[in-house]
């Protein structure tokens, strides 16, 4: 599960006094338009859903049991406790993770301390690996032959600190992220009348920072939450005897066959999920301290200490970041750590390894290319129609609905969801189980949401006299769509498809059910390799889908760097 | 509108070219196995060199996942061969009704304590995989420690939080050592023993090889495992002392089964042909110390070529008669220290 835009804040409620009215009778052609992603929205995600609820109540021979299942669950105190570790050390992480985030992002924008862009770069690292990576690189750091082992005072790295510290790496872009453009709106008239009554500095950052920020330390806080109640990476490689729900629901199912309480668990998953996201809904909706158009920008003023204060600060808490992929880089190429330390590249020799090796990696570039193409291409119009199409607005409404959806299913859910609705016999779709168009479908329904929010606000921006005019040239909208609307939001399209292959590409927790041995995945293959206790090859897998996914970006930016330049030379009417 | 067009005719032919699956030519066999991953490679190349008509597609898990895979799949099975998984686990799919007999060609030249006594054998052996403990010289002498010589000696608290042992609901190399150990000590010693033990345990494993990988890297000084992978770790060069206690090792066999109601009967019945065959056993035998064929005869570096009297005697049938109990039992008493799955 990765997000690594900042959501766009939207309630369904308030589409309504966004979209156009629909003032033209709705044309069969634009019924059928939307009627394409709904079906779609509805067969990969709402379908297999549902096929989840209706087997938590239900017994093995499918016969109706009402809430048994899930009371016998939490009558065994060595499963329930499960729920409980869940839940203390989701809110630890998402507390430390939240407050750590919050000076990194003060450093980024509120001061004017060396290196900004820099460590910008850096917190976004973590979103190139599978949630495996950190727990990999802390056995090598802390395990019982870790460089650091000292540092933990005779405590085991197996169990909360490994998972709590795992977590922190893993879900810090997210934090920051959010707690970037939350901190980066600030008026500088607010702090300019603080200072004229007298306010210190300290009251100034109460009074007016804290409330401007409150919205997007919630944001941040149920987001990293959300991210590791559902995670199971982590917990997977470095979580020791501490039994979690998402790592209970992997042995039921996977270990144990136990599809049943899979899905009691499940839907125990879906709920933390679903709070945090009526939680950050519920936030959106409220009036955010948003910027008039009198705003003045705040530019941070020079400050020797401070400054110095959040380079140290900063500097110290990107040299750990980078600690962790390093650290595994390092692991990858050692001989037999740690006792020799040679270089070699024999862990990058997977044929001989669990996990299916080079073809794995083969299908997860397969997968993300897939992905990030059918998906772009399926969710930009979906959100044209809902901000600018003409079909009925219910159905333009449910569409968005289902569209924000995939925000509150965690993706263990998503993957048992299909596997239940492929089991049915009498399920046509059937025969893709275990295909690799399979989990194609399911990473594109996994990760709709932050894609169709972010194509949502770029539509919103364009003005609306651009349809208006294709409409009075008697052009098909579609035209209209292809020819102007689409060149002028390319980069937004293309942030679309950057974020959809990294996805795809450091997945775990939906494809971990639904895959065969034809479509083995790379980050799948760190996981069997960590299980098998060739702990080396799975670092070199995961660093190689780290290298991977840090060249996909590269090529993104540079690509939308030259994008924007002709965009600009074209809007100069040059 | 061309040049749009041209674009998704381009999307497309990727597309096509990324999902297209290569044409078969050979029947392809489902065969579930719980072989290790650097045996399969050899095994299936060497089995459609022989037979090109068809080809092996493995579906790898540890012995405990395949087990509970076959029977959670009774109904409509998805393999066609089941191949190097624990005899008694094949026992109790047996006992569900879900293997064919066969008698492959050769049957009478496999040792008969390797195979199923029926005219029609419902699973054929392939070879001994006996227990043994992988410890790490180097971490043990810097603990100043002797090399454990007996399963009791492992449970001197010096070694608290240095061993691990794989989880036997998951690893077929778990059961047979819990398994042995219960027919070795009596029910009530053995669970003693078992108590003991636990409370040196740093973690149960959901793999059978893991300890051992983990005592070659020191991350725990001793591993619960078995000899072949201690074997290879040491021509690797990890600094490890295999072990085999002397109270006697738990034991036992990979075998091979045809899943009852397989489409693909003839293939199945090539792969268990070729499964009884010398060549087949002078694979097996580059793993293991005892094969299913006696005039193959292993030769190994680190195995001594007395293993087979080391074995304790196992009486496979109670094994698995007992196993859903063993199991159960074992996870109401130390599932805590497991590793997830």
């Amino acid at each position: 599960m990765t997000m690594p835009l900042p959501l766009p804040r939207t309630s369904p409620r308030r589409l309504g006094s966004l979209l156009p009215a629909g003032s033209v009778l709705p044309r069969p052609g634009s019924l059928l338009a939307v009627a394409a992603p709904l079906l779609f929205l509805l067969l990969a995600l709402a379908l297999p859903l549902a096929a989840v609820l209706s087997q938590a109540v239900r017994d093995r021979a499918g016969h109706f049991v009402g809430l048994d299942n899930l009371r016998d669950y939490l009558g065994n105190p060595a499963l329930s406790a499960a729920l409980g570790n869940s839940l203390a050390l989701s809110a630890l992480s998402a507390v430390l993770c939240v407050a750590l985030a919050f000076l990194y992002a003060y450093g980024l924008t509120r001061t004017r301390m060396r290196g900004r862009g820099l460590f910008a770069l850096v917190a976004q690292m973590p979103l190139l690996a599978p949630s495996l990576l950190p727990g990999i690189a802390l056995v090598y750091l802390f395990g019982n032959q870790g460089w650091l082992k000292g540092m933990l005072g005779g405590h085991s790295i197996y169990g909360p600190i490994g998972i709590v510290l795992g977590e922190l790496f893993w879900t810090f872009p997210h934090a920051v992220m959010i707690l970037t453009a939350a901190l980066s709106l600030a008026d500088a008239r607010l702090y300019e009348a603080a200072r004229a009554l007298k306010a210190g500095p300290w009251r100034r950052f109460l009074t007016v920072t804290l409330p401007s920020v409150r919205g997007g330390l919630v944001s941040a806080f149920v987001a990293v939450f959300a991210l590791v109640v559902t995670d199971f990476g982590v917990p997977k490689v470095i979580g020791g005897q501490t039994p979690l729900l998402a790592t209970d629901i992997y042995r039921q199912v996977i270990g144990q066959q136990n599809f049943q309480r899979g899905a009691v668990i499940a839907l125990l998953l879906l709920l933390p999920a679903l709070l945090a996201f009526l939680a950050d809904r519920l936030m959106a909706r409220r009036p955010a301290a948003s910027l008039g158009g009198k705003a003045v920008a705040l530019v941070p003023a020079p400050n020797r200490w401070v400054d110095g204060f959040f380079l140290l600060f900063c500097g110290a808490l990107a040299f750990c970041l980078l600690l962790i992929p390093a650290t595994a880089l390092f692991a990858s190429f050692a001989r037999l750590w740690p006792y020799d330390l040679t270089p070699v590249l024999t862990h990058y020799r997977f044929e001989l390894m669990d996990g299916g090796g080079w073809t794995a990696y083969g299908n997860s570039l397969r997968l993300a290319a897939l992905t990030a193409l059918f998906g772009t291409a399926l969710i930009f119009p979906a959100a044209w129609l809902v901000v600018k199409g003409r079909a009925p607005m219910a159905l333009r409404q449910g569409l968005h609905g289902l569209a924000l959806l995939p925000l509150a299913v965690p993706g263990l859910v998503l993957g048992l969801g299909y596997v239940f609705f492929l089991a049915d016999p009498a399920n046509p779709l059937r025969p893709l189980s275990g295909t690799l168009t399979l989990l194609v479908v399911c990473t594109i329904a996994h990760y709709y949401s932050v894609p169709h929010l972010s194509a949502m606000t770029a539509l919103r921006r364009l003005d609306p006299e651009l349809e208006e005019a294709g409409r009075a040239l008697k052009v098909p909208p579609a035209v209209t769509l292809g020819r102007v609307t689409l060149p002028l939001a390319l980069p937004v399209v293309l942030d679309m498809a950057s974020y959809l292959f990294l996805a795809a590409l450091t997945t775990v927790s939906a494809v971990v059910f639904l895959y065969d041995p034809d479509s083995m995945l790379a980050a799948l293959a760190v996981l069997a390799m960590d299980d098998a206790g060739d702990t080396a090859p799975a670092a070199a897998m995961a660093m190689l889908i780290f290298g991977t996914g840090a060249l996909v970006r590269l090529l993104w930016a540079l690509v939308t760097r030259s994008l924007l330049r002709r965009a600009g030379r074209w809007r100069d009417g040059r | 509108m061309r040049r749009s067009l041209s674009l998704l005719s381009f999307a497309l032919a990727l597309a096509l070219g990324l999902t297209a699956p290569a044409a078969w030519a050979a029947t392809s066999l489902t065969v579930y196995t719980s072989l290790e991953a650097d045996q399969l490679k050899a095994y299936k190349e060497a089995f459609e060199a022989a037979h090109p008509e068809v080809e092996i597609r493995w579906v790898r898990d540890s012995t405990g996942v395949i087990t509970a895979r076959l029977l959670a799949e009774k109904a409509a099975p998805n393999a066609d061969v089941v191949m190097g998984v624990a005899a008694t686990s094949l026992m109790l799919l047996d006992q569900e009704g879900l293997l064919d007999g066969y008698a492959p060609a050769g049957l009478d030249k496999v040792k008969p304590a390797l195979r199923d006594g029926r005219p029609q054998p419902h699973w054929i052996g392939m070879d001994v995989l006996s227990s043994a403990l992988c410890v790490n010289r180097t971490e043990r002498e810097k603990r100043g420690l002797a090399v454990p010589a007996r399963w009791s000696d492992l449970t001197d608290p010096a070694w608290k939080g240095q061993i691990t042992m794989p989880n036997p609901a998951s690893s077929g190399t778990g059961f047979l050592m819990v398994s042995a150990w219960l027919q070795m000590m009596g029910e009530e010693k053995g669970w003693a023993f078992m108590d003991a033990l636990d409370r040196n345990i740093a973690s149960y494993t959901h793999s059978g090889s893991k300890p051992c990988k983990q005592a070659a890297t020191g991350e725990f000084a001793i591993g619960l495992s078995f000899e072949y992978r201690a074997a290879k770790l040491i021509d690797q060069g990890a600094p490890i002392e295999l072990v085999l206690p002397a109270e006697g090792l738990g034991w036992d066999m990979e075998a091979v089964a045809i899943v009852k109601g397989t489409a693909k009967l003839d293939a199945a019945h090539t792969l268990l042909d070729w499964a009884a065959t010398p060549e087949a056993n002078a694979l097996y035998a580059r793993s293991f110390a005892i094969v299913a064929r006696p005039e193959v005869q292993p030769q190994h570096n680190h195995i001594p070529a007395d293993l087979e009297t080391r074995l304790t005697r196992q009486d496979f049938a109670w094994a698995a008669a007992n196993r859903d109990r063993i199991l159960t039992e074992w996870s109401r008493r130390y599932d805590a220290k497991s590793e997830a799955k």
